[in-house]
């Protein structure tokens, strides 16, 4: 049986084609549910078999909604490091799904819009990924997938909690909405504060690329909400869509502006060394790599250069990435090797363009 | 590994690097007893939850289950300091064991609400999902057959036919 992951990795999935509302700025629209079945322990008191069970259960629910029809079933228990790690990059499981233990599984549709964990931190994890701003397009689309779940098995619920997580930060609604912005202007002029502003005015978190615990690589950052309960999942959808969100875009291109009215030779020096570098280095990291692919997007957007297209950088962004880059060469590579491999693959894309 | 810098005759397990104000390093290595001796003790203790400290401050006020560390949940065995060791919760029974703190908690954490508002499941209401049953019935069916136990598995038949006519 070939490995369904081995044609994943040749593309990047619909939310990274750069197509949705303000997608210069905001980079993808997530939205995920945390749901736990009724009768069984949380997954930091089950034991192996109920594990299984649990996971046998929410499978069989998946493959019977007929709106799930076309998802593709992962054993992630089984998978190699590697492909793990794929999964990760291309974030359709967290970290601790990918270095679990015991039987977890990832169900995700083919185009990588929705997913759905099973047997991470609560029983279920849906997720929802779009281009863009799109937060009220992921609501309901999500809102349809738990629905469609929902019809095959029974959520835990209370009267007055709502939906029973695992960590109580995630009860209440088990929503988590997180928008990616790329704002390498805002950090250009060292006006990154604002945001940290903006998003504790709402009681919204700022993270790096991973999520929780990561580092804003590349001039990527997260912001996500932090309460889950006593607001409604519309209210809290609708801080991001109409309050937080505009206001950052907002920032970053007036630090556009500034930046090309000011010191234009600033940018552009930032931009074309950018160029230089991907386009000239034999060895290259895949942070080195990301913070110049972040420079090259910011140049594109801003009309400063026409090289590459942004289908060809959002694949970059993905592709250089160490699980990535390893698939497409097709064999272990150990870090030095990869730094040889991802500076060549950049030269080949940016060259062909 | 050395001697106490203080009494040279114990080993050192305390171990203190600090800037003095004239910007220089300073290490100092002690044993136990000395570095207690000197008050530099619990320099080296991870902090005190503050959040626990003021919950089991209220908690005892309030005297209404003295000690929240006590409570342990019957189902899945969990006891309350295990959870806010762990973070993580054991059973949905949980919600109600620990109630009371976890209220507290959780109104801390939300911005002042433990009250759900939003989503319900659609099955709110209906008892139970037959198709569940049914699933259920199903196995205990096959393990029925493969026990050879004909009587069970006719009874179990029924009921599954009766379910999927329901």
């Amino acid at each position: 049986m070939s490995n369904p992951l081995d044609l994943v990795v040749r593309q990047a999935g619909e939310w990274l084609r750069g197509t949705g509302p303000l997608h210069e700025i905001v980079i993808s629209t997530r939205v995920r549910l945390a749901r736990n079945l009724r009768g069984f322990a949380f997954l930091s008191r089950a034991e192996a078999e109920t594990r299984r069970d649990i996971a046998d259960t929410v499978s069989a629910a998946v493959r019977r909604a007929p709106l799930l029809r076309d998802f593709v079933h992962i054993d992630v228990e089984q998978l190699d490091e590697l492909d793990r790690a794929l999964l990760v990059e291309r974030h359709l499981i967290s970290r601790q799904h990918a270095e679990g233990v015991g039987a977890r599984r990832l169900a995700f549709d083919p185009t990588e819009a929705a997913a759905i964990m099973i047997n991470e931190e609560d029983h279920l994890r849906i997720q929802v990924m779009r281009s863009g701003l799109q937060v009220e397009e992921a609501w309901r689309q999500i809102d349809a997938i738990d629905d469609a779940v929902e019809e095959h098995l029974d959520y835990e619920f209370h009267p007055q909690f709502g939906y029973l997580t695992a960590c109580p930060t995630n009860v209440g609604t088990g929503i988590r909405v997180s928008v990616m912005l790329h704002l390498p202007a805002l950090r250009l002029t060292n006006e990154l504060e604002k945001v940290g502003q903006a998003a504790r005015d709402l009681k919204l978190a700022v993270r790096g690329l991973h999520g929780e615990g990561t580092e804003a690589l590349g001039d990527f950052f997260q912001v996500s909400n932090q309460i889950t309960l006593g607001r409604s999942e519309v209210e809290i959808i609708d801080d991001f869509r109409t309050r937080v969100i505009p206001r950052i875009v907002e920032y970053e291109l007036a630090a556009r502006d500034a930046l090309l009215r000011t010191r234009p030779h600033a940018l552009d020096d930032k931009i074309w060394r950018a160029v230089g570098a991907l386009r000239s280095a034999r060895l290259m990291s895949s942070n080195e790599a990301m913070q110049y692919l972040s420079h090259v997007r910011m140049g594109l957007h801003t009309g400063r250069l026409s090289v590459v297209d942004l289908q060809t950088l959002n694949e970059l962004f993905l592709q250089i990435q160490p699980a990535h880059l390893q698939k497409l060469h097709g064999e272990r590579l150990s870090g030095e090797q990869r730094s040889i491999e991802r500076a060549a693959f950049i030269r080949t894309r940016l060259s062909s363009n | 590994m050395g001697l106490c810098e203080r009494c040279k005759k114990a080993q050192a397990t305390f171990h203190l690097t600090n800037i003095d104000r004239a910007g220089a390093k300073v290490e100092r290595h002690l044993c136990d007893a000395c570095a207690a001796h000197e008050g530099l003790l619990n320099a080296g203790k991870p902090t005190v939850d503050l959040n626990e400290l003021l919950e089991n401050f209220i908690a005892a006020g309030k005297g209404a289950g003295a000690d929240v560390s006590n409570l342990v949940c019957e189902e899945c065995g969990i006891s309350y300091v295990e959870f806010r060791n762990q973070g993580l919760l054991g059973c949905a029974h949980d919600y109600e064991v620990f109630k009371e703190p976890l209220t507290r908690l959780m109104e801390r954490t939300h911005g002042g609400s433990a009250t759900h508002v939003g989503k319900t499941p659609k099955s709110l209401g209906v008892v139970r999902k037959p198709q569940l049953d049914i699933r259920r019935l199903k196995r205990q069916l096959e393990e029925a057959v493969a026990g050879e136990d004909y009587e069970r598995a006719a009874e179990l038949r029924d009921r599954i036919r009766e379910l999927e006519r329901s």
